[in-house]
């Protein structure tokens, strides 16, 4: 069987989606392709389905909230961690997600198991992904307020009972009745 | 046992009814099939033969709330979870017990976050509580040994 060569998937997509791309790095052996948002369906498209590219595994996709932080060009960030079963190689696609506006598009018919990751990101992180087919919660529960995994989001903290507090926590606790 | 005087050779006894219809309950005390997390481990090797959880008349699991007169809460109470425990309780017929089994459902736990519920007795009331994380099956036999004391103490005054 011939097997095409394998591509450099930046410069590839460089010639083919010309205004895709926003950034390249290389740390540690590692690629990541920080690509307009607006792009990353045409992306994600592009590399499982050209010769010499063909990432057909979506392995994992991940949501970083860069709340306090201003270094980062805006303030959520959507990754896509791909993998190519014949060239036995990955690649991290990138999205920035401002805060006024959590959308992205999605990825579910590309790769069909971007359903539940964009669920999941959605629950935890209120990221909203444009076209998916059933954008409900996934952890939560269905009724829940607020997206847990962003940075101000609080943690629910309580105090921790000792027997010389455990009074006054009693006090304001909400036993159940019988 | 309950056994206040035996009277001729007849092998009739005498006792009050209080301490007849307790002993009853505590002989045969089924537990609802229900485990949450990892303390539901230590729960079955209680049951398991080492332990042997029927010496207390509690061999019998009932896989529906509604013959369980005992619900042992075995884990971390998720906010997604707490609706579906309480529904549990609210099925089972009275008289009903509850023992809170680990640090998680007696108090949350190490999971001291928006997502566990700080102690299951903000949804049902508890009877007794058993610390440990998670407790040997030693300390679950205590707990459920303690309940038994306590049922002991009812009387039909009270529920009457």
């Amino acid at each position: 069987m011939h097997i095409p060569k394998p591509l450099d998937p930046a410069a590839a997509l460089k010639s083919a989606l010309p205004d895709a791309l926003a950034d390249v790095k290389e740390f540690r052996g590692e690629t990541t392709l920080i690509v307009n948002r607006e792009q990353i369906t045409a992306v994600a498209q592009y590399v499982r389905d050209t010769p010499g590219l063909v990432y057909n595994f979506l392995s994992d996709i991940s949501a970083v909230d860069y709340y306090p932080e201003s270094s980062r060009p805006e303030r959520f960030g959507v990754s896509y961690h791909i993998y190519s079963m014949l060239y036995n190689r990955r690649l991290r696609l990138k999205v920035f997600v401002p805060e006024d506006d959590t959308t992205v598009s999605t990825v579910t018919a590309v790769w069909p198991a971007a359903n539940w990751l964009e669920r999941e990101i959605f629950d935890m992180m209120g990221i909203t992904f444009t076209g998916h087919p059933d954008m409900r919660r996934l952890l939560m529960p269905a009724d829940w307020d607020g997206h847990p995994h962003r940075r101000d989001y609080p943690l629910g903290y309580e105090t921790i009972q000792f027997s010389f507090n455990i009074e006054e926590i009693l006090k304001h606790k909400p036993l159940a009745k019988e | 046992m309950g056994v206040t005087q035996k009277l001729g050779n007849l092998g009739v006894v005498t006792t009050t009814l209080d301490t007849a219809i307790n002993w009853a309950r505590n002989g045969a005390m089924w537990p609802l099939l229900f485990g949450l997390a990892c303390c539901a481990i230590e729960y079955m090797s209680t049951q398991a033969s080492s332990y042997d959880l029927s010496r207390f008349g509690m061999e019998l699991n009932r896989a529906t709330p509604r013959q369980a007169d005992l619900i042992i809460v075995s884990g971390r109470v998720t906010r997604k979870m707490a609706p579906v425990v309480r529904q549990l309780y609210d099925q089972m017929a009275s008289p009903k017990w509850v023992i809170s089994m680990g640090d998680c459902a007696s108090c949350g736990g190490v999971y001291n976050n928006y997502a566990v519920v700080q102690g299951v007795d903000e949804i049902i009331p508890v009877d007794v509580y058993v610390a440990g994380c998670p407790p040997r099956p030693e300390q679950l036999l205590h707990g459920i040994l303690t309940l038994q004391e306590k049922i002991y103490g009812d009387t039909i005054k009270d529920w009457a």
